[in-house]
Parts: C-alpha cells; structure tokens; sequence
C-alpha cells in the first residue's frame, strides 16, 4: 500500500505538534521518521493509524482519503514501544486478536497466530502469557499481533525504544531481512539515527513538526540540507563565522563559499571524521596540538587545539593513531575534508 | 481520542450521576431539609434539648477514649507491620481488619455475652457492682472494637511506601529510635494519620448498631447522638431527629472534605518533591 | 518476637511493636470473638440446630443473604460505570462527586437510615414519586436494598478506579487498530483487567450488607418472614433474653464474614498479582 500526507497540521494545547507536513511513502517502502522527541514524528503516525485526528490536511492510503475512516477499518499494523500487550491473554491469544474480533474462527485463527509466530522465531511459545517473555521476544510478539490481521501498512513507534542496546542491533538486522522477505509497506518512527540508517530505504528528518529533509540515509549523513539534520544525525564540530570574499574565516581554518554574499553569517558544520590527521605538513598549513585523547574502540577521539582558544574534534581510526604514534601533546597538521554550510541566527 | 461515542458517554454520565444523585445527595438534602424543616429557631432549640445535649456529652467522652486508644494500637500496628518481615504477617493483617466485616450487632453480643448479666464476668461484675453492660463502659468496649482497623488501615499502605531507608539513614546519623521516629517517620505520615484520625472519629461518635446492643437505650445516660436519633424519629419527632442527625451528618462532611483536602495537600507536595 | 523476622532488621522497636498489637488484637478482638464460639459450643449441637433452622431465621437468612448481593451486583454496575465516569471524563464538579462517594464511610448509619427512609416513604420525595407509578419501596424487601446499596456504594468504585487510572492507553489503541471495535475492546480488553477489581469490591459491599443494621432496619420495616433481616432478628431474641438464641444466630453471621474475609483476602490478591504482571 502506498501512503501519501498533505499538509497535515495538529495542535495540542495551542502547541503544534505537526505543522503543515507532506510526504509520501510507495508501496513496499520502509521509511523513517526521524528526530528528537516532541519533534512530532509519534503524532504522525498516529494521525496515519486514526489514533490522533488531524486538525486539517489529508491522509491518503492507495490514493484513498482515510481522514475520516475510523481506526478499524484502516487495516494497518502498529507496534507500540512498550509493546502493549493484552497481559491477561496467552501470546498465542494475543496473536490471534485481531483476526478473532472480526468473526474469524478459532481453528483459523488459532493456525493463522501460530504461522505467524513461526515467521518471527517464536514457535512452540503460544502457551506462555506475556510476563514469561523477555522483552526482545514481547516486542516481536508485537509483531506478530500487527502482522496477523495481514494489515497493508506497518507502523512502528519506537519498537525498539525499551530494550537494551545489543538486542537493539540484533532486532533491527532482523526486522530489516523480514521486510525484504515479505515487502510490507513500513513507517518507521525513531530518535536513533543508527537505527533510522541502517534499516530505511528512505528517511524523513523532523524537528519541531515539521520536516527538515527527506532523502536516502547516505544523502541524510553526507549531504545534510539543513544545520538541524547535520547537527543531529552523527557527531559535528560547529563553527560560527562572516563570509569575507567568498570565504569563511575561523582560526587557522579557511572554509569557500560561494552561495553566501559577504557579510552574511554562517554556521560551519563538519564531522570529526571528515578531519584528516597526520604529522607530516602534507600540504596542510593548519598545525595543533592533541589536548586530550579518547578511546572510542574502532577510532579515537582527539581535542586538537589550534591556538588562540581554538579547538576542535577530530576522529581518527585506531590503527592510524598508533602508526602514527599520536599522543597527548603532539604537533599535527589538519585538513577539514568536508564541510557544511549554513546561514544562521544564531550567535558565536 | 480511543473513547465512546458521544451518545454513548451521554448515557454513562446520566447514568453515574443519576446513581451518585439518587444514593449519595438525596439523603443528604433530606437530613439537612429535615433539620431545617421547622424554620432555624426550632433546629437550635431541638439542639439545645437538655436529652441532645447529654447525647452529644457521652458522645464525646467516647470518642475521648476511644480515639487515643485506637489511635496508639494503630501507629504501633503499622510499624510493626509495615517496616519489619516477620512470619504470620498476612494472618496479623486479617485480623486486624475482622471488625470490619463483623455485623455491628454480632460486635454489640459478643460484649453481652462477656460482661452482660448473663455474661462469663457477669456474676463476678455484679458481686462487685460494677455495671459495663447497659453503661457507658460498654458503649466504650463497643466503639473500640468497631473502629480498631481505621488507623493502622491508614497507615500501613502508606509506611510501606514509604520504605525504610529514611528511618535506616537517620539511624546511621546517630539518632535514636524514638526520635527517629518523631523527626523522620511521622511527618512523612502526617496526612495519613490525620486523616486515619479523623475518620476513626466519625466512625466512634456515629456507631449504631454495636452500641444500640450494649446501651440500654437510656435517656439521658447511655444515649449517645445516634441512639438518640433513632429514639427521636421513633417517637415522631422528625424535625428533632433531623436536627440532631445533622450534626452527625455535618460532621461526616468535614470528614470528606478533609480527605479530598489532603489527597490535594499530598499530590501538590509529590509535585514540589519532582520538580525539584 | 525477633525470631519471627524473616529478616534482621537495624530499625528498633519491633518485638514492642508487635507485642503491644497482638495484646491489644487479643484483648479486643480475638477474647471477645472466641467467647462466642464457646458460648455456642455450650448450647450443644440440637438446641444450636434447632434454633438457626427455625423457619423464622432461614427466612431472615434468605432475605439477608437476597437482598445482600442484589445491592452488591447493583453496586458492581453503577461502580463501575461512576468509576468510568470518574476516570475517564472531564466535567465540572468532578472533585465534588469523587469526595462524595466515600459519604457512606463516613455518614452514620443510623442517619443514613432515617433520611433513606424519609425519601423513600409514602410521602417522601422519591417515594411519592415511585408510588405514583405503583411501586412501593419503604418497608418492603426493595427498602432493604436501597439501603444496602447505600452502604455498599464506595466499595466497587474505589477498587476499580485505581486499576482503572493504570491501565495502560496502549493497549485499548492496540485493540482498535487490529480493528475491534469498542465494545470488544471493552469486553476482551478492559473488563479482562478489571475482574478481580470489581469482584473484590463485589465481596465487599456484600459483607458490608451482610452485617448492616443502622440504616436497614428504620426502612425495613421488619415484618418477621417478610422483611427481618437476620441483625434485627439477633436484636429481637436479645430483647426476648433469648441469649442462646441470639448466640447461635450471631454465630453462623460470624462464620459468613469469617468465610467473606477470607474470599477478599484472596481476590485482593489476586487483583494485585493481576497488576503486577
């Protein structure tokens, strides 16, 4: 099923919580809704399942307005964060929900919620009542509980907000090889970007209820369109200069710009992996001195300082760091290989 | 947003106000139309009534009693039961709640049947003539057993919530266990107990049917507020029964009100305790 | 005392604490209570026979018993449904009707008795309005209703509004979206998670009304086979100084809130162990 949203807008308490939001999702797409909370992303959704009513705007499911059809009869599968399992039924019970409250019989019912709990690795579990479970295996009975009804979209709140960081990452490379395999139409709401690039085909940055950028997860890393996607999505060192001449002057650092008149003040967004390091010049003018370093496991985190109360941070991968024998007090040169700029309010 | 219908949410409402207006105001308004129903200077006289005012005095000796008594049974119930983890504890707090579940008027007999004339004690009470049955000491005996639970009820919930580690960390500090118990434990239950106090005293000076069996019904002597009701209404004294029925009923609101005072009390010092 | 703990404790004062309750509970409670039973053992098994299989006092059973969980069932609906209310909507003087609910905790019973009565009888404000339809309520078993329904009134509301305050939104919102539609949600869903609540607070508006007297016995009307209720009948045999008989009585009345406590022992349990999971 195919999704599309037109100027959606939503108050609570004289707050937006959406505002004016578009978008759409094709069919068979898995699309992320990212951002910080309160950015309005869950009320998304929730406009989208017809737990929430939007103020104005248009929901279209199949090219179908669904804004005024009620919650069951929009046939979509949601997955709540703290799972929202009916506790006083068996998972098997649970399983069998949506289909049961539509007339569906038990001997059907029952074959179809344990098919399904095979799908999601849980089969021989249907018996045990939810308390038994652990939390990886309740979200997935989540799952399996929206799946069953055969919704034509899948929405999912922070499916995996409650567990711990392991069971993040394993579910997540799970739930990604069950799209690939049953090609559901999936909305995705999240504040972990890992989470938002590893699994998206498509995500959707939202920050004050509305959306700051919409483009595949490699565009939303490399080519951030706003400050707040660049900020947000990945570690950035933020600079604040004048444009003089097309270019920005900060320290030691020269940045071009060519899409800003002079006099125009802009932020400098850079990721410290887009900080090249080394102890030789190597055409590098830029020289500082490692303040401190940290242990980050794959890389390690340097404070560079450039002088005259500048610094910045820069990531550099551990084997680099060893050959090149960094440490506290070095001298190394700098090259910014990829840099960001944007116009802003904001002060130094 | 997930609620009824409206027309469903319209009956629900008439439904629960119908049942609270029906149960809980009408009886209300009654007593209160009733006291009032022979103009105010009637309501003070029927209050004045020499027989009232002896009702309303034995009254208050009971609750003098009774109130401190119960009060005392009802913080040492709780801290027994609510910072220590012994064996029997359940059984303990069955039968701490016993009176509430025994008929007032098996309350009243079981008391009869101890120290009435007919009584265990009874031949021995009256060899040295003393008189508990049909006299105030009975009505005392009766009023304590009916509200024995209410303190302790009040307080356990609330000590268990509370947790040992305040009383555990002021020990530590080098306090004593009394006045651990002063400073630390008893302003974190202060609510709790007032209000367990204020009810235990509307339960003491409205008790019915207990007392009703071990008073003898005298005029003057062991009448108590509500026996005196009943005697008036009896005779066909509606005004005069409503008028003294009101004080009880007045009250039994004072009661509610500061419940819902300190439910409002405590949630607004939870919210000043978060926000900082 | 301190071999009872299960755990050693730094606090003080425990073997005081509980020596001093368990003394007063014995001294109130557990001699007077005991006294009973061993009055009753003294009667000997026929005459206790004979006397509670009386026909009298089976009516008085029945008609206690009837009109006991009659107003219980009454209570479970309009608890609920005012606890729902309660809960779930927004309207002016919510606060007031929340804080009236616990009046029959706190109103004695005898008033309780006469203003019921008053408004319930003939002339009365609700009575003459049910008389005009043809139904007659004052001194009849349905008066002893009403008045049970009084009493038992705060119970089914105050155990099911907590459970209802807690219950988890996202469940009701999973319930929709596999497309139930709100009375499925409320019968597979909600009243699932409500049961134990509403038959705990089912056990105890009806030991409450086992027992009751004060305001029973001014609308009862107490007419023996008709409308004697068994407390009244106890106060009968004590006036006939029939000690024995009354003894008896009180005894299986004991027995029943003796079986009724441990019933809503168990339920509370049981509804607590419901909400932990």
């Amino acid at each position: 099923m195919s999704i599309r949203i037109e100027r959606l807008r939503k108050q609570f308490n004289g707050y937006s919580a959406i505002d004016n939001v578009s978008f759409s999702v094709s069919d068979g797409e898995f699309v992320t809704l990212l951002g910080p909370s309160g950015s309005g992303k869950s009320t998304v959704l929730r406009c989208i399942a017809g737990l929430e009513r939007p103020d104005s705007g248009g929901i279209e499911i199949d090219g179908e307005d669904v804004t005024r059809i009620p919650v069951q009869e929009r046939k979509v599968g949601f997955v709540f964060q703290h799972y929202a399992l009916f506790r006083h039924m068996t998972v098997l019970e649970n399983v069998g929900f949506g289909l049961r409250v539509r007339g569906v019989k038990r001997r059907e019912w029952e074959g179809k919620a344990k098919e399904l709990l095979e799908l999601v690795g849980l089969s021989g579990l249907g018996g045990r009542m939810p308390s038994q479970l652990s939390g990886g295996q309740r979200q997935r009975v989540a799952l399996a509980r929206a799946l069953a009804a055969e919704p034509g979209l899948l929405l999912l709140d922070e499916p995996f907000g409650a567990l711990d960081a392991r069971l993040r990452r394993e579910l997540r490379t799970w739930l990604r090889k069950l799209h690939d395999r049953i090609k559901l139409t999936t909305l995705l709401v999240t504040h972990d970007q890992d989470e938002a690039l590893e699994l998206s085909d498509r995500v959707l940055v939202m920050n004050r209820g509305r959306i700051e950028q919409d483009a595949k997860p490699q565009a939303i890393f490399d080519k951030p369109s706003t400050e707040f996607v660049a900020a947000f999505v990945g570690e950035t060192n933020r600079l604040v200069g004048v444009v003089h001449n097309d270019e920005v002057q900060w320290g030691p650092l020269k940045f071009g710009s060519y899409s800003f008149s002079d006099g125009t003040r802009v932020a400098i967004l850079f990721r410290p992996t887009d900080v090249y390091v080394s102890s030789q010049p190597e055409g590098s003018e830029v020289s500082g001195v490692i303040k401190t370093i940290q242990f980050l496991g794959a890389t390690e985190s340097m404070e560079i300082d450039l002088g005259k109360g500048f610094s910045i941070t820069a990531h550099v991968p551990k084997g680099v760091a060893e050959q090149s024998g960094f440490t506290q007090g070095k001298k190394v040169y700098i090259t910014v290989t990829r840099s960001h700029l944007f116009f802003s309010l904001g002060s130094a | 947003m997930i609620t009824e219908s409206a027309p469903v949410r319209r009956i629900l409402m008439t439904l629960a106000f119908g049942f609270v207006g029906l149960f809980l105001i009408v009886p209300l308004v009654t007593v209160f139309g009733g006291a009032l129903q022979g103009g105010f200077p009637l309501f003070i006289k029927n209050i004045r009534d020499p027989y009232t005012r002896a009702a309303i005095l034995l009254t208050l000796q009971t609750a003098a009693v009774v109130v401190p008594l119960n009060l005392l049974f009802g913080v040492t119930a709780a801290w027994a039961i609510a910072k220590f983890d012994f064996f029997g504890k359940r059984t303990l707090m069955t039968l701490i709640d016993l009176p509430f579940t025994v008929s007032p008027i098996v309350s009243g007999l079981i008391f009869v049947l101890l120290f009435g004339a007919q009584g265990i004690f009874g031949p021995w009470l009256m060899r040295h003539d003393i008189k508990i049955i049909f006299a105030v000491p009975g009505i005392i005996l009766a009023t304590i057993f009916i509200t024995f639970p209410y303190v302790a009820r009040e307080l356990i919930p609330l000590m268990q919530a509370q947790g040992n580690d305040q009383e555990e960390a002021a020990l530590t500090l080098g306090s004593g266990g009394w006045r651990t118990f002063f400073l630390v434990t008893l302003p974190n239950i202060r609510w709790g107990l007032v209000y367990g106090v204020i009810l235990l005293n509307a339960r003491a000076m409205g008790e019915f049917g207990a007392v009703s069996v071990v008073s003898g019904h005298i005029r003057g002597l062991t009448n108590t507020i509500p026996l005196h009701v009943e005697i008036l209404y009896n005779e066909y004294n509606l005004v005069g029964a409503f008028s003294v029925a009101s004080i009880l009923a007045f009250l039994a609101i004072a009661t509610l009100v500061t419940k819902m005072l300190i439910k409002w009390k405590t949630r607004q010092e939870m919210i000043l305790e978060e926000a900082s | 005392m301190k071999l009872l703990l299960k755990q050693k404790s730094v606090l003080p004062g425990f073997g005081p604490a509980l020596g001093f309750t368990l003394f007063y509970l014995t001294i109130i409670v557990l001699i007077p209570i005991s006294m009973l039973f061993l009055k009753t053992a003294t009667l000997g098994w026929s005459s206790f026979w004979e006397t509670v299989s009386s026909p009298r006092v089976i009516a008085s059973f029945g008609l206690s018993f009837g009109t006991s969980f009659t107003a219980a069932l009454i209570n479970v609906i309009f608890g609920l449904i005012v606890a729902w209310v309660l809960v779930r909507y927004r309207f002016p003087g919510k606060k007031i009707i929340d804080m009236l609910i616990d009046l029959p905790f706190a109103l004695p019973t005898a008033v309780a008795g006469i203003a019921l009565t008053t408004a319930f009888s003939e002339r009365g404000l609700l009575g003459s309005l049910l008389g005009s339809i043809g139904i007659k309520t004052a001194f009849t078993p349905l008066g002893i209703i009403i008045a049970l329904t009084f009493i038992g009134l705060p119970f089914v509301v105050r155990a099911v509004q907590p459970v209802l305050e807690d219950l988890d939104k996202e469940m009701e919102e999973a319930a929709v979206c596999l497309g139930a539609r709100r009375w499925q949600t409320f019968v597979h869903v909600i009243l699932p998670i409500l049961f134990p609540a509403l038959m705990s607070g089912f056990a105890m508006a009806f030991a409450r009304a086992l027992g009751e007297y004060g305001s029973v016995v001014f609308i009862a009307g107490n007419i023996p086979m008709k409308s004697e209720i068994t407390p009244l009948l106890i106060i009968t045999k004590l006036e006939q100084y029939d000690y024995a008989g009354a003894t008896a009585i009180a005894t299986v009345m004991l027995i029943a809130s003796f079986a009724c406590l441990f019933i809503i022992n168990r339920l509370q349990w049981w509804s607590h162990h419901r909400q932990e999971a």
